[in-house]
Order: C-alpha cells, then structure tokens, then sequence
C-alpha cells in the first residue's frame, strides 16, 4: 500500500490563510431587509427553498392531485414576491425560548406570591365565580387560536411567513395553558372552586356561543392566510383584547385581584408582536404593485366576514360587565376602545374596518 | 438552621402534580359544531383510538428547560472559540459539515410543518400538546443548525460552501438527495409522512446515527461544536418518539390498517438506509481523521442503533400486533453496509464528483487505507487504487476525475427513488412507471416508486398517496452543458469570479486551486436520457446486464 501524503494546512481557523473566497464570511444568497442582514434573517431566509429560488430540480414530491410540496394556490392571496416579508419580531429559536422562558418565569412568580400571601382568599366572591366560568371558558378560545394556526403554519408559501405563524401559535397555545394552571392553582386555595365549569359555559353558555362560533369559523378556514388575519386582525382586537384588558385587567383591582391582570398581560404584549408581524404581511400584499387590488378585496371579504362574527361574540359578552361586584368601567367603554383599534389596525395597512 | 430543614420545605407550597397539569391542558380541546375543520391533508389510515401522550409535560416546564438547553449550547461556542478550536480542528470535517448543514435545516423545519398534519388527525387533545412540543422543538433544531452553520462560516478558515449554503442547497445533486428525505415528512398521505416516515422510522431509528454517531466522530476531529448543538437536538428526539409510538399505537389494533403499516414500514425503512447512511456513512468514515482501531465502524454503529436498538427492540414487537415486519430488507440493509461496500461506493461517487459539489474532499492516505482494511477486509483491493488516483488527479492541469477515462471509473445511473446513485452495480434496475421507463438502485427503490407511490396498494385504493415529481435525475439539468459553464449556473464559483468553490484537496493556497478553465471542456449527460434512447428489449437488457457487471478501477503507479 502506498499513497502520497498530503500536505495539510496546520491551524483550521480563520484567517491563517488567504485565498479567493477566503474572507467570505457572510452567507451571500438573499438581499437582506436593511443595508446588513439581522441574524433572524440569516437563521431563516430561504431555508424553505422554493423553484423561483434555487430549486433547480423543482419540488421532487407531490400530492396526489399534482400540488407540489409547497403551493401558492394555498391561499387566494396573490403576491409579486413572497419572499419580501420579515417578521417584525425577528424570533428564531433563541430568541423565542428566552421571551416565552421569561414569560413561564413571571407568570409562576405572580401565582406563587399571590397564593403565598393568600390572595385567592380575598378575592371578591362574585369575582371568583367571573373567573371560574368566564376567564375559564375563554381560556379555549385562546387555545383554538393556537391549533388553528398550528395548521396554518404549514401551508405558507416562505419559511418567513410560516416561522412567524409557528410563533404565533406557541404563544397563543402557551397562554391557554397559563390560564388552565393559574385557574386550577388558585382553586386550590379557593373551596369551592370547579375547574370544569369554563368549559361547560364555553360548550354551553349563549354568553360564549358567539365567540365559540367565531373561533370555529376560524379553525375551519382552509385559507392559511384567512385564518392569520381573522386572528390578529379581526378576532384579537374585537373580542380578545376587548375581553383581556377591557374587562378582566380594567376590573380585576377593584375585586381585590392583583394577579389576574399579571397572568393576562403577557398575552396583551404577545399580541402586540403578532400583530406587528401580522400588518407587516398584509401592508406587504396589500401595497403590491400588481395585486394590491385583488387582495384588498379578498381581505376586505374576511375581515367582514369574521368581523361579523367577532361583533356577534362581542355583544354576547356583554352580560359579563354586569358581573362583577364592583363596577369601574363598561362594556360599551371597552367595545369603543376595541372600535378605535381595529379602526386604526385597518386604516394602517389599507383595508375596511368592519 | 436544623438539617432536615432545607429553602425548598420553606417556600415550597402545595400545587397541582403534572400528571393533572397535563390532564386539565389536554382538555382545551373540544369537537366543533358550528364550522367543521376541514381535513385538508387526508390520509388513508383510520384512526379509531385516542393516542395517549407519554410525556406528560406542559409548556411552562418546557420552555425554561429549553432555554436552559439553549444556555448550555451557546456558552459551549463561546467557549470553543475562546479555547482556539479552530486552530485544532480537522479541515477534512468541517469541509463535510458544508454538505450536512446546507441539508439538515430543512428537514428539521419541515418535521414542524408535518406537525400540523397529524395534529388534526388524532382524536382527543391529549397528544396535540405533544405536537406542539415537537412543532416548536423543530423550528429550534432547523434555526440552531442555521447558527451553527454561521459560526462556522465566520471561523473556519475557507468559508466558501458556508456562504452560499441555502442557495447550494436547492441546486447540488448531493443536496437533492437530503431533499428527498425531508419532503417525505411533509407530502402525501399525512400519517404516512408525518408519522411512520418521520417519526416512527427516521426519528426513532436514523436519528440516532445522525444525531448520536456522527458527533462523536465530530469529537474525534476537534470540533466540540457539533456534539454541543446535535446532542441538544438529540435530547428532544426522545419526545418525538413517544409522539410517533402513541400515534401507531393509535392504529395498530385496527386490522384494516396493517396493509397501509407494512407497506410504510418498510418504504420509510428503506429511503431511510438508502439516504441516511449514504450520507452519514460518508461523514463518519470518510470525513474523519481519527483512525483509532479500537472505535466501532459505521457498520458496528449502524448495528448497535438500528439493528439492536430499533428492529429488535422497536419493530420486533409490533409482530404481535399482527403486522408482517419486512425482515427481508433488513437483512439486505446489512449486507449493503457490510458485504456490498454501499458507504465506501457512496463516498467513492462523491468524491468522483468533487468538482460539482461545494465543499472540498481530500483523498484518502495511507494511515485511512489500513484502518480502512482493519475494518472492512478486502476494501484496499477494491478501493485503494481509486484514492491513489484521486489523490494524483487532485493537482489543477490534471483531467478532472469525473471524465478522466484513464481511472476506470464508469459514472453511474441516478436512483429515481432515493436520489443516490445506482453504486451497487449488480443491484441495478429498471421499470416502467406510467409509460416511461426509471432506473433504480435497488429492488426496495423500484418497489417503493412503482407499487408504495401509486393510487392503489395491493389492489386497496390509496387516494391520499403521495407521487414522485419534479426533474429528479439532477444531471438531466445539464445535459449537454459545459463543466465550467454548469459550475457557474450552480453558484459554485469563488468571489474572484474563477476558482472553484470545491476543491478535491485541502491545500489552502491559491496556486493549488483549480479554476473554471481547469475543467472547461467537458460536456455533462444524462445517463437516463441516454438510458431511455435504447431499443427495449435486447438493447435495453445489454446495457442493464453491462452496467451490472460494474467496472474496475485501473491500477495507479
């Protein structure tokens, strides 16, 4: 046996040699967002590939009727560069676990405290029954947003659009389990506390039926984008926000509750970035030179269509206002903030508030 | 303070256990009855039990463990960094780690996308927190490979190959092939993809050579990098598992589901060996330095992880379920590895074809041919004059390998199912698949493209079955082109706009690089055009019969 032995440079880092190439040292195949690219943009740009970019040999699987693994045909949404959206929030994997890891943190410090002081104990009566049957049934609504847009997740047509929908849908699911621990820890210092009566008034209740149709009509869209802009810009402003902080954190003080408000505000600060993510899209697909048109129509379609619904579940809602012991504000104060904000939502990227 | 007294007796105070967190969370679901939700990736399974979730964790244990995990990984590249790794670690390595971590990204974000296929399918709720744990654990695995993919880039002496990753890609023929695995998870029957082929095969079984095997040779060349991010990645495998178990339990005691089970078993089991331990087999062997006697061979790896540890342990057992476990292909797996050379013949074809990839491959040397021969007796006689060629032909002015008739080496045909080459000669064949006519690798690659991929299985009509598409014999691409002029449409081109991105040595100056005018000249073919241009019948069987009697590679003085 003989093999000429080949002669090895001695140190493999960089810059002990230079050659054509040897200094570049950036991943050099998209146009980043701004004049240098963010590391969310190099952790998720063109990892789903796509024929219009690179994807020499095309797409090598199909669905039975010929769709290829990814389809622009998924959603009625046209667009003249798909590949154009950046999340606002800029999550990859590191930055996603921090924020819900931080998030865990602050939520079971809250609970702890509340419980260690004995707080459950002196919340309002009335109240304690407002969050058993109400912040509990509402807790599923929180959870069909977030396995609706679990599916969505699949069907976008850039790793861009569908990391941010997978976001998205780990911060709403995360939030539904808050509120199903929080509300079973408290119950633990509270006698008579049943933690299956939210899901009886959210299967049940006319109260809830609206919302509950509201967030099937959601889950049952087969349009992946219909059900991201349903969400964040119909259903959210609507009736998620109008009943997070338009009644649970406006009234909860005056019920001798502090530790409510602290569990739902980290899905009032979730929302603000999904929401950012969200207008970025559909300013993006909305302002498209060739199809602008087309998708403000089909997207001034949804937002009536669901902004129909939502408006229903609103009104529904209403007899929860009434409630609480102590009265400090009303629903038709908290229907006009959530007025003013889908107002605004639509206005800033150019569509019809319903 | 008294010793039986601890902080934790003092603040600790009494909460749900997480048996009934679990529980309490996996009853968010409900049935729809104002809208349904549509079933928009069907499968042909039924799936008449409700899985159960053996993890039993809730998400707020599981993000602080994650980050925890993260913590741990990103303190380890700052720690490599400031411990000069780079000036100790194997460039033949890190050179491989261009193929594996163009491929890797995609498959882990693609096993996120599948999440959203079988969480509607189960019934009940309770394994949906599941999939939604491996949703998020994917889009952690495909962004954390993209980070360590850039550290390298940034710290690694030659960066071309990290640079361009995305981009190569989608247009390397070896990248291609890490395609197939990943568009398997995500297209086509759902239960199909995103549980047998995903997670009951490639999850449970392969990933532990991927994912376990390989970083240990990483260790072996100095990179403690890879073991640091791919054994965190590993840590979450266990769950996705469980995942893929509870859902086959899910089916396996309906009857009319063991037809669908067995013909999945054993596609998902054979793409998975042809792809898998051609790539890994390569890296593991070939991209190593360390040729310690003593270390077990890809072949005694693959025996220990999917042998014993998943057709015995895994497979094995759903016999008594009454599902018919193709112990055939098993059994023909291993004498590929062992008795056919399947990863010396893979590492063989990359390195022929050096100059289309976009990473650089050394020849083998003298201290790898004994190793090489220690642990798979009889390879110097069949594989020892083609590295010394190799490593002759490695100097720019020489014919590039890939058209250099004087080495013996015939180019092979393109395996129409896993994409690999047909390298195991006398395996070779070929069919007809709706009028036209394929090669394969294999008789399990033929099986898996004409009968497995096909409206009707065994006479049972199959709608959701997925079909192969697109131009999946890449040399097709360029059939007819120029060498230089295909390098350039490829991107694999260096900034000076004339060296190669690959390199077939690992000689750092720039007066050993070859450029585009060292292999202008030769013109690229399609075997299978070619293939296809044949008479059937006499004309066609020759050329079958030619092709499996192989070639021998002509001695090199």
């Amino acid at each position: 046996m003989s093999a000429s032995p080949q002669t090895v440079q001695k140190s493999g880092a960089a810059g002990s040699a230079i050659f054509a190439g040897s200094d570049s040292r950036k991943y050099n195949y998209f146009e980043p967002k701004a004049r240098k690219a963010t590391h969310y943009e190099d952790m998720t740009v063109d990892v789903q590939p796509d024929p219009e970019r690179y994807l020499l040999q095309d797409w090598i699987i199909s669905f039975p009727d010929g769709t290829p693994t990814y389809s622009k045909t998924w959603t009625k949404a046209l667009s003249s560069n798909w590949h154009q959206f950046r999340a606002v929030d800029q999550e990859w994997e590191r930055t996603h676990y921090q924020r819900q890891s931080t998030i865990c943190g602050m939520v079971q410090g809250v609970i702890e405290n509340a419980r260690k002081s004995g707080a459950p104990k002196r919340f309002d009566a009335a109240w304690v029954k407002i969050l058993q049957d109400h912040l509990g049934a509402y807790k599923h609504a929180e959870f069909g947003l977030g396995t609706s847009l679990m599916q969505a997740q699949r069907y976008g047509y850039t790793q861009m659009i569908n990391n941010a929908t997978l976001t998205n849908s780990s911060y709403k699911l995360r939030f539904a389990q808050d509120l199903t621990l929080y509300l079973s820890e408290i119950g633990m210092d509270l006698g008579n506390f049943d933690h299956t009566a939210g899901k009886k008034h959210w299967l049940e209740d006319p109260i809830w039926q609206g919302t509950r149709k509201a967030i099937e009509a959601i889950m049952g869209a087969t349009d992946y984008l219909e059900q991201y802009i349903a969400t964040n810009l119909v259903f959210e402003p609507l009736v998620g926000e109008l009943f997070r902080s338009g009644f649970i954190m406006q009234m909860a003080a005056s019920q001798g509750d502090f530790a409510t408000p602290s569990v739902v505000a980290a899905a009032e600060a979730d929302y603000e970035r999904n929401l950012a993510n969200t207008v970025e899209l559909v300013h993006m697909l909305t302002h498209d030179n060739e199809n602008g048109a087309h998708n403000r129509d089909l997207f001034n379609g949804w937002i009536a269509h669901h902004g129909a619904l939502a408006r229903e579940a609103a009104a529904n809602l209403q007899p929860i206002w009434s409630q609480p012991r102590v009265k400090v504000t009303g629903f038709a104060d908290a229907q006009a903030q959530a007025d003013n904000r889908i107002k605004t939502i639509c206005s800033q990227v150019g569509l019809v508030a319903p | 303070m008294s010793e039986t007294l601890t902080l934790n007796k003092i603040v600790n105070q009494k909460g749900i256990s997480t048996a009934e967190a679990a529980n309490r969370v996996s009853d968010l679901g409900w049935t729809p009855s104002y809208v349904q939700e549509a079933m928009t990736f069907p499968t042909d399974y039924k799936i008449s039990r409700v899985p159960r979730d053996p993890m039993k964790q809730v998400l707020r244990s599981y993000f602080p463990m994650q980050e925890e995990k993260d913590n741990r990984v990103y303190g380890a590249l700052d720690a490599a960094l400031r411990g000069d790794m780079f000036r100790n670690v194997e460039p033949r390595w890190v050179e491989w780690m261009k193929l594996f971590l163009a491929i890797i990204p995609f498959p882990e974000i693609s096993a996120a996308r599948s999440m959203a296929m079988v969480g509607r399918l189960a019934p009940g709720e309770e394994l949906r927190t599941g999939f939604t744990m491996q949703m998020v654990d994917e889009f952690r695995h495909s962004t954390i490979q993209m980070n360590l993919k850039k550290w390298y880039m940034e710290n690694y002496i030659d960066p071309a190959g990290f640079d361009i990753t995305e981009a190569a890609f989608g247009k390397c023929y070896a990248t291609t092939i890490g395609r197939q695995f990943a568009e398997g998870f995500l297209t086509g029957d759902a239960i199909t993809a995103a549980n047998i082929y995903l997670t009951v095969v490639a999850e449970t079984a392969f990933t532990n050579t991927l994912f376990v095997a390989m970083p240990s040779e990483a260790a072996r060349n100095g990179d403690y990098a890879l073991p640091t991010v791919f054994l965190s990645v590993q840590s979450d495998e266990s769950r996705h598992i469980g995942n893929g178990h509870s859902m086959l339990m899910a089916m396996i005691h309906d009857p009319s589901n063991h037809q669908l089970l067995e013909r999945d078993l054993k596609y998902a089991f054979w793409q998975n060996h042809a792809i898998v331990d051609a790539a890994i087999g390569t890296f593991i062997e070939y991209g190593t330095t360390n040729r310690d006697k003593n270390k077990e061979s890809y072949a005694e790896l693959w025996h220990r992880w999917i042998y014993e540890d998943y057709y015995r342990t895994y497979m094995l057992p759903l016999e008594k379920y009454g599902i018919k476990i193709h112990h055939d292909d098993v059994a023909e797996a291993w004498d590929r590895i062992v008795k056919k050379n399947y990863v010396h013949k893979t590492a063989q074809f990359f390195s022929v074809g050096w100059s289309f990839n976009f990473w650089r491959i050394e020849a083998q040397t003298e201290k790898d041919f004994e190793w090489f021969e220690h642990k798979y007796p009889g390879w110097y006689a069949e594989f020892g004059d083609y590295w010394k060629w190799y490593a002759k032909l490695s100097k720019p002015g020489e014919k590039v390998i890939a058209f250099n008739s004087d080495v013996g080496y015939v180019y092979p045909h393109r395996c129409w199912s896993c994409m690999v080459p047909c390298l195991i000669r006398e395996d070779f064949c070929c069919d007809e698949v709706d009028g036209k006519v394929y090669t394969y690798c294999s008789e399990g690659c033929r099986w898996t493209h004409k009968v497995a991929f096909a409206a009707e299985y065994e006479g049972r009509a199959t709608p959701a079955m997925g079909r192969f598409s697109g131009r999946r014999e890449w040399e097709e691409c360029y059939h007819g082109w120029d060498h230089a002029d295909a390098l350039v449409d490829l991107g694999f081109v260096r900034s000076d706009g004339k060296t190669l991105v690959p390199q077939p040595h690992l000689r750092f100056e720039q007066k050993d690089m070859w450029t585009l005018d060292h292999v202008r000249g030769n013109t690229l073919g399609s075997p299978l055009r070619s293939f296809r241009a044949l008479k059937p019948g006499a004309e066609r069987d020759a050329a079958v019969a030619e092709y499996r009697k192989g070639f021998t590679i002509n001695p090199c003085n």
